[in-house]
Parts: structure tokens; C-alpha cells; sequence
């Protein structure tokens, strides 16, 4: 029942607050009290030990039930959502928007459509609240985005939406093939996966694979991505960026990898060079980026790209540093887009050749920004360093035969990722203060929000073992 | 009803006494499936009619979907012209039609079926007297018709001559797929064409943009709905019945022709500048999809076809009411309705969901089952994943309406009031939408 709170709660406040329409704090203060206690539950969830269900028959003549499920990994995602939809409200509360009912109403609609991807246990509830997830998403980014939301959000709607109509044909077709009637459940899909000739593995393999290639996203289905971040309101950025991705990497590790083992085995190689070459990629693309915007966005890229070749390496410290570095992550990069969006707020513009000199006026953004950028680029004592390092242990210590290669390129990302996360700092910190010579430090709610994330940050960094311990089981358990 | 428009001068009052007949009609349809078992279809008029479960339950559907055409449309039909009378008694006729398509038993009830429901919507067309767009799609649409007819007759008469029989159930036990006559195969082929035309696949589609656009539009909301459901209840019907052994025969045809369909309609659709012409390119789209349920000959092609007519006849017909209230039919007359009518952007944004098939609607349980129904069938994956594609391809066009509404600014006209009543109508259909795509199983029981 817990578990259906997760998703009704959201949604019952996001309700209250469409009907507040004008009403900009009612609206607001009931998204944050929404907020609030979907954290606290999530957080519930994540300390009780073992794993939850909750089941009710709902189309029993298509086999499908409204089951939810939580595990480590379910869990740990649902508290990710819920402490970057709190930290993201109230880093908001001193900001105004056009019709605050709708945006806020929506943004609680999105993150009841993430919990539902994160705890569906069952193929078609799963597919539903994956597109359901997509629908506020996009009125958020089309509606309050930026000059060219339109094009970038249509494009970012209509890649996913192809994805994800190749991927109801895959579940179909599986649940065809269960044992018995058809059913949609996960164990029985991941039987009939498993089942399969390995030539049907190989081409089910792709039917599935895009749809979360393109929310991860993975080289070349990227396409989308920097426009969309770079359009949307920041809020709606950073459920993009640091929810939505996991999304799709959770989906891959949920209902890819143990659906079909022969087509993962397949392709892995394939998939494997993908990821480290958009490593490479996107953060060349990074470095030469002005838009601090665009810019995160690109490193984006190159660090879901590490996570998904690691999740093709079959290998259980790499997954394990998958969940670890999926929450890490979603910190981490929730953090940096609160800076932008305070950067821009405050000053204007986010082109960096034109910022400079916050060290001088705003000395404690300042320092934030220098700890989120560190933890960004992985280095010892914050929380990046404990992912980052089991994800290349899981990379050299792949099955493939390649796997030197993938891990000197992918070690190449590391060091293309400190270059254009400490230029960022360089730029915007250092300098002579010309545009930021107006000070304006943070404010009492900017200042909370970014202090529970450096927090997180730290306390992870030193002592990762609670989340280590949450996600164990379901690491081992992916690995054959 | 045909009197009423001698007797009551006043539309007001033609439109009361339509409202109140389809209510009662409603009541009768429930009334009967509620009485009817699912193992013991009724046989009328010698054989001529056997009136199964899953006809009822259709019958019951389309008509609760003409209840709320009425409702929402009806009072717009005074302004097309002055025999407001008229229009609703061809409506009954249309309606009646389609009760025999859904139930027929022999071939020529289907030819009946097929004429009762089409010669009042070639009236129809043209009703709009003085508007030569009007004439002309009535003169298309009955030239083309009365061709079709033809064929449909010639495919009667062939498959006559090679089983000895009309009735449907009968024609079974003759036709064996291993040793099938050319004159039955003939046959076969000429009836898929003509019903191929009246539920607009490609290549019998090119009537359809022209007189859609043409008619009047409260009578293309019509048209475009049960009509064409109708009449793809009376194409399952007779290819699941009589000619499901025989699908090695027309299986290749029809999944090609599907094919055509899905892919015209849709990129046709992405090109156009008027929200009613895309609606009828979309209406061939969706068309490819209802193709699916006679391509699949199984259990769920049933349930997947009522879904389907009932979750797109109620998201066009909610379409229509909106549009009929628009002064510009273009994409751009659209912008700026959130500001303006709330209510009605929202709604048709639902009916654009269920269209689009995004879950939660009865578009996704529609398209979902007909799928189901393919894939199960198992040999048509590569169209599945075809379809898919064009799916994706709606998406555009739809979703260029919904831009339209809420992102880009404008005034838009509005030239018939919005009342209380028509907000009610449109959120009880919204409402019915997203119960079937909640919970389909209530539109199927026993079925």
C-alpha cells in the first residue's frame, strides 16, 4: 500500500495545485508539502529491510496486473526522485513562474510518472507509466522552455514516443510467449525472454534496446538531448537530467538485461563501443561549449555513456556501481543545474566567456559550485569517486575481449570531463568580476537546497556503505 | 421521426424529439443485451439475421456514440439548412444500417446493410445546397458508391456461384482453402474491394479527403465515426465468419493494402494545413489500424474492433464538436485556445491522446488490443513494427493542434457559443474515453 502512496501522493497534490491556478505560493507550498512527504515515504521505504509488493488484478483477460515492486535498486531511485523533487521545490520557493498552478501541477504529474516507472513490476503498467512520465514532461518544457522549445521538445516527444512504440511491440510479443496464458508479469516476462531462440533474442534485442538508448541517451540517439536541457525551464531540466535519464537506465537493467540474456550477450560489444565512443564524444563537444547549459548537458552524456557500457560488461562490482553511481549522479547533477539556473537568475546570461569574478561577490555560491563540480568529475572524498571507481572496476574486469580498449577510452572521458568541469569553474569563479560584479549571494532557500545536496555529496563520499548495503542484492542478482 | 419535420416547425423541437428517440433507442439496445445470452445467438427473418452477443454489445456502443453526436452536434445541423427534420430521420436510417451490418447472416442483407447506410449520406453530403463543395462531394461520393455497389454485387454474385448459397454460416462447409474455385477467390477479392472503399483503404481512399472536407461538417463528424465503424463491423464479420480458413487466400492482399492504408493516411496527413482535412487523412490512418482486426482471424480481433469503433468514433466525434465551433479550420485558427476556452483545449487534447493511442486513453487500449490480436496471429510482425512507426508518425500531426492550443498565441473565433451543457457533454465523453483505456473490460463483457 506504501508503494501506492509513492504514486498517489504526488498526484494528489499536483491536482490541488492545478486547481489553486494563480494562486503562485499555494501552488508552490503545496508541491513542496507533496514533496516532503513523498520523501519522507521513499525514505521509509528505503529503511525497512526487504522488499514490498503491492498487487491488485486489473485486466485479468490481457494477463496484466497493477503490480508494484520495490527492491534495493526501486527503492533507492524512488528516494533519489524524492529528494531532488524537494531539493528542486525549495530551491524554487523565492522564484515566480506564468501559471504557477499548471507548472506546478505538472511537475507533481512527472514525478508520480517517475515512481510508477521505478516500481512497475508488470510489462504494460510499466509501459503506461513510462509514457506517462513523458506527457507532463513535455507541456513543462513546451510551455515555460525557452525561445526554440517548441522544435526541441517536439523532436525530444517524438524520438521518445518511437522508442517506446518499439518497445510495446517487444513486450507484446514476450508476453505472447509465457508459460501458459499470456501474462505480463516481470518474472514470467523474463521466462519468456528467456526462452526464446537466441535469433529472436538478437532482433527483440534492438525493439527494446532504443527505446531506452533514447531516454539514456546513448550515442547516437543523443540528438535530442542538448536542445531539450538547453530549452527547458531549469526544474524541468533537472527531472530530465537527473531523473528521467535513470529511467532509462533503470529500465535496462530491469527489463533488458535479465529479459534476454542471449541477445545482451550478443550485442554487448556493439553497444559497449557506442557508449565509450559518445564518451569521447560528448565531452569533446563539452569542451568547447560557452553555454554552461549545453555544457553539462554534453557531460551528461559522457556519464550515462560510462554507466551503460558498464552494464553490458556482465560483471557485479560494475553493476553495483551502476545503482551507487545512478543516485550519486542524480545529485550531483541536480546540484550543478541549481547553479546554472541561480548564475542565470542573478546575471542574466549563462555564457561563460561573459561571467566571471563570483569568487569576489558571491563567495559562498562560489564554494558550492567548486564542491559539486569536484564530486562531478569524481575525485576522492566526494560521492562521484566511489561510483566512478567500481564502474571502471567492473570495466576491466568485463568478459569481453576488448575490454582494455574500452577502459583506457573510457579512462580518456575521465580526464576530458576534469577539463571542461574545472574550465567551467575557472570561467564562471575566477576572473575579473564584470557582468557578476553585482553581488548577490545565496538566499536562505537556495542556500538549504544546495546545502542537503553537499551534504549528500560529502556524507557519500566518506561513507557510501548505506547505499552500498541497499542495492547489493540487486546487483548480484543481475549477473549471470 | 421522417414526419417530424411536417409536423414541428421549430428545430428546437425536432432536435428534443431526436435526443429523446436515440435515448429510448439506447434503452432498447441495453434493455436487449442485457437479456441476451453470449452462447445463444437469435436467428430472425429465416436465417437472414443472427443477432450474436458481441453484435449487440457493437449495436449498443454505436449507438450510445450517435447519443452523444446528437447531443453535442445536433443543434449545429440548423444552421446547414432548414430541414433539420430530415437530417435526423437519415440519420435513424444510417443507424439501422448499421444494426443489420452488425448482425447480418446472409450476403444479401450485407448488401442492404451497406445501402441503407450509404444513399442517406449521399443526401447528407449534399445538403448544404447552395455550397458547390457541398454538391460535389454528394455527386462524388454517390458516383463512386454506386461503382462500388457494383462491385460489391458482382463479388456476391461470383462467390454465389461458387458455394450455392448466401448465407454466410453455410458458405463454411463449401469453401475449403486446398481446393477453392477462381470464381470464389474472385469473388472474395471483389467483396474486400468494395468494402475496402467504404471504410476508405487505400487504394479505395481517394473519395475520402474530398467529401469529408466537402460535407458539412456536423455531418462528416457522422460519417467519419460510426458510419465507418459500421461498415468495418460488417468486413470483420464476414472474413472472420466465412472466410477464416481461407486466409492464405486474401491474408497477402489485405496486409499489403494495410500497409498502403497506414502509410498513406499518415504522411498525407503530416502535409496538411486544415484540421478537418487532416481529420480525414487521419481517419484513413486510424482505418489501417482497424484493418489489423480482420487481418488477425482470432478471439480478440472481436474485442479489439468494438474498442476500437467506440474509442475513436467518441474522440472524432469530440473533435468535431470543437471544430464545428471554430471559425478558421486551419492549424493556426487554433492558437491560443487554452487562453481562451480552457475547457475545450483540454478536452480535445484528450480526444487528440486517444487518437495519438497515449495510454490511459481508449486510443491505447484500442490500438493495444488490435496489436495483440496481429501479433498473436504471428506470421504479420513486420507490419506490427510498420504501424508502429506510422503511429509515431500521428503523433505529428496531432500533436500540432495541441501546439496550436496551449504554446502559441492568438484569438481564436469562436462562432457558436459554448454552453454549460456542451462543457458537460465533452468532459463525459473525455471521462468515457479514459474509462476504456482504464478499463476496457466494462465495454467487453462476455464478449
Amino acid at each position: 500500500m506504501i508503494l501506492c502512496l509513492l504514486i498517489l501522493i504526488p498526484v494528489v497534490f499536483g491536482l490541488f495545485s492545478f486547481s489553486l491556478a494563480d494562486n503562485n505560493n499555494g501552488a508552490k507550498l503545496s508541491a513542496l508539502i507533496g514533496s516532503v512527504i513523498t520523501f519522507a515515504l521513499s525514505g521509509y521505504v528505503c529503511m525497512g529491510s526487504g522488499e514490498l509488493t503491492f498487487s491488485q488484478p486489473w485486466i485479468p483477460s490481457l494477463g496484466t496486473q497493477f503490480t508494484l515492486y520495490a527492491d534495493g535498486m526501486s527503492s533507492m531511485l524512488c528516494l533519489l526522485t524524492g529528494i531532488v523533487t524537494m531539493v528542486v521545490l525549495i530551491a524554487q520557493m523565492n522564484k515566480t513562474v506564468e501559471n504557477p498552478g499548471a507548472f506546478y501541477g505538472l511537475f507533481m504529474l512527472s514525478q508520480a510518472g517517475l515512481m510508477g516507472v521505478f516500481l512497475a513490476h508488470d510489462a504494460l503498467v510499466f509501459y503506461i507509466f513510462w509514457e506517462l512520465a513523458l506527457i507532463p514532461v513535455y507541456f513543462l518544457c513546451s510551455k515555460w522552455g525557452g525561445e526554440k522549445r517548441i522544435q526541441a521538445t517536439f523532436k525530444f516527444f517524438i524520438y521518445t514516443f518511437v522508442g517506446s512504440l518499439m518497445m510495446l511491440a517487444a513486450l507484446i510479443y514476450l508476453s505472447m510467449q509465457t508459460p501458459g496464458v499470456s501474462s505480463y508479469a516481470w518474472n514470467d516476462i523474463v521466462a519468456a525472454g528467456a526462452s526464446l531462440s537466441p535469433d529472436k533474442q538478437i532482433g527483440l534485442f534492438w525493439l527494446i534496446f532504443i527505446a531506452f538508448a533514447v531516454k539514456m541517451p546513448i550515442f547516437p540517439f543523443h540528438t535530442w538531448q542538448p536542445d531539450t536541457y538547453e530549452q527547458s525551464p531549469t526544474p524541468v531540466t533537472i527531472i530530465l537530467s537527473a531523473l528521467m535519464v535513470k529511467m532509462g537506465l533503470y529500465a535496462l537493467l530491469r527489463w533488458l538485461i535479465p529479459v534476454l540474456p542471449a541477445g545482451v550477450a550478443y550485442w554487448s560489444n556493439t553497444v559497449v563501443i557506442l557508449s565509450v565512443a559518445g564518451i569521447i564524444y560528448a565531452s569533446l563537444i563539452a569542451i568547447v561549449q560557452t553555454d554552461m547549459k549545453r555544457l553539462v548537458a554534453y557531460s551528461s552524456i559522457a556519464h550515462m555513456g560510462l554507466m551503460c557500457a558498464v552494464a553490458f560488461s556482465n560483471n557485479s562490482i560494475g553493476m553495483h556501481g551502476i545503482m551507487v553511481q545512478m543516485f550519486n549522479h542524480g545529485i550531483n547533477i541536480t546540484g550543478l543545474w541549481l547553479i546554472i539556473s541561480m548564475v542565470e537568475n542573478r546575471w542574466g546570461t549563462r555564457d561563460m566567456t561573459q561571467l566571471g569574478g563570483m569568487a569576489s561577490t558571491a563567495p559562498r555560491m562560489a564554494i558550492m559550485m567548486v564542491i559539486i563540480a569536484l564530486a562531478n568529475i569524481a575525485l576522492p572524498l566526494t560521492n562521484g569517486f566511489v561510483g566512478e571507481f567500481m564502474l571502471f572496476n567492473g570495466l576491466i574486469n568485463s568478459t569481453s575481449a576488448m575490454h582494455i580498449t574500452f577502459m583506457v577510452v573510457a579512462g580518456l572521458g575521465i580526464i576530458l570531463g576534469a577539463i571542461y568541469t574545472l574550465n567551467m569553474v575557472q570561467q564562471t569563479a575566477y576572473g575579473n568580476a564584470t557582468t557578476m560584479a553585482v553581488a548577490k549571494d545565496l538566499t536562505m532557500n537556495e542556500y538549504l537546497g544546495l546545502a542537503i545536496i553537499i551534504c549528500l555529496i560529502l556524507v557519500l563520499g566518506v561513507y557510501p556503505k548505506p547505499l552500498l548495503d541497499m542495492t547489493s542484492m540487486v546487483s548480484g542478482m543481475l549477473v549471470k | 421521426m421522417m414526419f417530424a419535420g411536417i409536423t414541428s416547425s421549430s428545430k428546437k423541437g425536432v432536435l428534443t424529439l431526436a435526443c429523446l428517440l436515440f435515448t429510448v433507442l439506447f434503452g432498447i439496445n441495453i434493455w436487449s443485451l442485457l437479456n441476451s445470452s453470449p452462447d445463444a445467438p437469435q436467428l430472425y427473418f429465416n436465417n437472414m439475421m443472427r443477432v450474436e452477443h458481441y453484435s449487440l454489445w457493437f449495436n449498443t456502443l454505436m449507438t450510445g456514440c450517435t447519443l452523444m453526436y446528437v447531443l453535442l452536434i445536433g443543434k449545429e445541423m440548423g444552421k446547414v439548412g432548414t430541414h433539420v427534420g430530415e437530417y435526423f430521420a437519415l440519420i435513424f436510417f444510417i443507424i439501422t444500417g448499421v444494426y443489420i451490418l452488425s448482425s447480418y447472416n446472409n450476403l444479401l442483407m450485407l448488401f442492404l446493410g451497406i445501402e441503407i447506410m450509404s444513399i442517406p449520406q449521399y443526401i447528407l453530403a449534399g445538403s448544404d445546397k447552395k455550397n458547390l463543395k457541398s454538391s460535389e462531394a454528394s455527386l462524388k461520393y454517390f458516383l463512386l458508391g454506386a461503382f462500388t455497389t457494383c462491385i460489391l454485387l458482382m463479388g456476391i454474385t461470383l462467390l454465389y456461384g461458387a458455394t450455392r448459397s448466401f448465407n454466410i454460416m453455410e458458405m463454411v462447409s463449401t469453401l475449403h482453402s486446398d481446393s477453392l474455385s477462381p470464381l470464389a477467390v474472385s469473388g472474395i477479392i471483389f467483396i474486400m474491394l468494395a468494402l475496402g472503399f467504404k471504410v476508405s483503404a487505400v487504394p479505395m481512399h481517394t473519395w475520402t479527403p474530398d467529401v469529408y472536407d466537402g460535407t458539412p461538417t456536423p455531418f462528416t463528424a457522422y460519417m467519419a465515426t460510426v458510419v465507418k465503424a459500421g461498415a468495418f463491423f460488417a468486413f470483420l464479420r464476414l472474413f472472420q465468419v466465412s472466410f477464416n480458413n481461407l486466409s492464405d487466400h486474401w491474408m497477402l492482399v489485405l496486409s499489403i493494402i494495410t500497409a498502403a492504408t497506414l502509410f498513406v493516411g499518415n504522411i498525407t496527413a503530416v502535409f496538411q494545413q486544415s484540421v478537418k482535412r487532416m481529420l480525414a487523412y487521419s481517419s484513413i490512418a486510424q482505418a489501417g489500424f482497424m484493418l489489423f482486426a480482420i487481418l488477425a482471424v482470432n478471439a480478440i480481433a472481436w474485442q479489439g474492433m468494438i474498442i476500437y469503433s467506440v474509442a475513436y468514433s467518441l474522440a472524432t466525434i469530440g473533435i468535431f464538436a470543437v471544430l464545428v465551433k471554430m471559425k478558421d479550420f486551419t492549424f493556426d485558427g487554433f492558437n491560443g485556445l487554452a487562453k481562451k476556452e480552457p475547457l475545450l483545449a483540454f478536452t480535445t487534447t484528450i480526444f487528440l491522446f486517444s487518437l495519438a493511442g497515449i495510454p490511459l486513453t481508449g486510443g491505447f487500449m484500442a490500438k493495444y488490443y488490435v496489436l495483440l490480436a496481429v501479433v498473436q496471429q504471428g506470421q504479420l510482425m513486420w507490419l506490427v513494427i510498420f504501424a508502429l512507426l506510422m503511429a509515431a508518425v500521428s503523433v505529428y500531426y496531432y500533436f500540432r493542434v495541441i501546439i496550436a492550443m496551449y504554446f502559441k498565441p492568438g484569438n481564436p473565433e469562436i462562432i457558436s457559443p459554448v454552453t454549460a451543457a456542451d462543457k458537460f457533454l465533452l468532459l463525459l465523453n473525455c471521462a468515457i474515453l479514459i474509462l476504456l483505456g482504464v478499463l476496457p473490460q466494462l465495454f467487453l463483457y462476455k464478449v
